[in-house]
């Protein structure tokens, strides 16, 4: 298997035989920023054809078919034209924290985007404290949320975002547990060192049942984080016309919508990375041949098609299942997934004292 | 040289958003500049090379009481609401504070010879901070952590108290 380090120590090392440390750096600060915010531009856009693709079809229409090859040039039109558009200034609103908002929502997302192990040796912030990382910084999303609802001075906003916060903070609980119910097992928060772990079989086969319940829980939380699907009330559009991203327009609405499309890929791939192996290829123990054969497929395309797929559930549970009302919401986290998930807590912990794991 | 000058960017944003924090007569302007502060400060964690200090101020301070902050503002003020300008006596009187504080501190920090660590610091794991909060040997911290525990319990049933009464 490719190990995308010999490409980053080389050209670490041909930086430094010709420049200070300081340069060094520099350019690798620059190098990493541009090659993180292209793929980060590169996902949103494949996340946008593929969610209007795949909903088309659950709806029995076509989708977008017009430009380029079945309508495969249509997200960079769309990315165009909301560049191009004018950024409406609205009166009556608390300037400065309206326009910190959609940032504060894009840094937060963009900061755990870079944790993210894509492949073999490629991952930017591999901490020690790893997962604890991304949870810390994801929850800086909420922040920006609550101010575009406040700043923007219109009830609509303001109950789309009371309503926001209410949400990812039950559901990040729950959220944490699960991925906590996976350090019990793996014994390290080390994003890295977790994917190796699972190279002679993956955590949701290893932890058995209570991984599974874990796995189906975080599931259904880091959904309920994204705000859409059956819990998308905070901008439920028949309701409160666009929730808190009312009042936006031109490139400021494009990075709620941005972050959202990537908090999708973030969770998908977070739920890859702890469950399902990461980049780590399927290997059975006993079947040489099977492995061997496996391991010739690279790893970001093992990382990439196990996050699709979450994505596709992900879509398919948006189009299944009715929005909920926020009691019923509220209901499900604090009276239902969260006692599951501690109880399963427990369960987890004493599988691993006894050993009865894999 | 690059760590210092990241240090004086991280310096420089908690210097400005500090005072902006207390000089801004919009309460929840104030708030969004004290998370600005707490993250800055969280960078500077990180730039001493300890991330697990770091991760729990951007979690507890800025994901979690921050929140909270916010949450109350947004419940009890409208959007434009100012605070009056202030009396010039009490202006004073806490620039007269502040000045006093930061002298004692311009005082100690001047003051104090600083000696230089004799093992090199290495980074603590995961394991050894768990190991270290949940043991009972010697400078290990069970007890208070507990203790702790007790009284964020007491906090939280204090607060369905309060919820209920209405």
């Amino acid at each position: 298997m490719f190990d995308f380090q010999i490409v980053t120590s080389w050209f670490d090392n041909l930086l430094r035989g010709c420049m200070p440390e300081f340069w060094v750096l520099f350019i690798e600060f620059v190098v990493i920023g541009i090659a993180l915010l292209t793929a980060y531009a590169l996902i949103a856009l494949a996340l946008i054809y593929g969610e209007r693709k795949i909903c088309a079809f659950f709806q029995c229409r076509l989708g977008p078919n017009r430009v380029g090859w079945k309508g495969l040039l249509q997200p960079f039109a769309d990315m165009f034209k909301i560049l191009l558009k004018e950024i409406i200034s609205i009166n009556h609103i608390d300037k400065v924290l309206f326009y910190i908002a959609p940032f504060v929502v894009i840094i937060a997302s963009f900061l755990s985007f870079g944790a993210i192990p894509f492949g073999k040796g490629m991952q930017v912030l591999d901490f020690n404290i790893g997962i604890f990382y991304v949870l810390a910084v994801s929850s800086l999303g909420i922040i920006g949320i609550l101010l575009a609802g406040w700043a923007s001075n219109n009830k609509f906003s303001m109950i789309g975002a009371m309503r926001s916060g209410a949400q990812l903070v039950s559901y990040e609980l729950s959220a944490s547990v699960a991925l906590l119910t996976v350090v019990v097992l793996a014994g390290t928060m080390q994003l890295s060192e977790i994917v190796e772990m699972q190279q002679d079989g993956w955590f949701i086969f290893k932890g058995h049942i209570p991984m599974i319940i874990a796995f189906i829980s975080y599931l259904i939380s880091g959904h309920a984080e994204t705000n859409r699907g059956p819990f998308d009330l905070p901008e439920a559009e028949s309701e409160l016309t666009a929730g808190y991203h009312t009042e936006y327009s031109g490139i400021q609405f494009g990075f709620f919508y941005l972050s959202e499309y990537l908090n999708m890929f973030i969770i998908a791939s977070i739920a890859t990375t702890m469950f399902l192996g990461g980049w780590m290829p399927l290997h059975i123990s006993g079947l040489d041949a099977f492995n061997q054969v496996m391991d010739y497929i690279p790893s970001v395309v093992w990382f990439l098609g196990k996050t699709a797929l979450l994505v596709f559930f992900s879509l398919w549970v948006r189009w299944t299942f009715p929005r909920l009302r926020i009691d019923q919401l509220l209901h499900l986290e604090w009276k239902y997934i969260l006692p599951i998930n501690m109880i399963n807590l427990i369960v987890m912990t004493i599988i691993v004292v006894y050993g009865w794991h894999f | 040289m690059a760590e210092q000058i990241i240090f004086y960017i991280l310096a420089a944003v908690i210097v400005i958003f500090s005072v902006l924090s207390v000089t801004s007569r919009r309460i929840l302007r104030s708030a969004t500049y004290l998370l600005f502060v707490l993250i800055a400060t969280g960078g500077i964690y990180l730039q001493l090379g300890y991330e697990f200090l770091a991760g729990v101020q951007i979690s507890v301070y800025a994901g979690g009481i921050l929140v909270l902050f916010i949450f109350s503002i947004l419940l009890t003020s409208h959007a434009g609401d100012k605070e009056k300008p202030r009396e010039w006596k009490r202006v004073l009187s806490a620039a007269l504070v502040a000045l006093g504080g930061g002298a004692l501190c311009l005082y100690i920090i001047l003051k104090n010879i600083f000696k230089t660590a004799e093992q090199v610091w290495q980074q603590p794991t995961m394991q050894e901070i768990g190991m270290t909060l949940m043991g009972t040997d010697k400078s290990q911290y069970l007890l208070p952590f507990e203790a702790i525990s007790i009284l964020l319990l007491a906090c939280i049933i204090g607060g369905i108290m309060i919820a209920r009464k209405r």
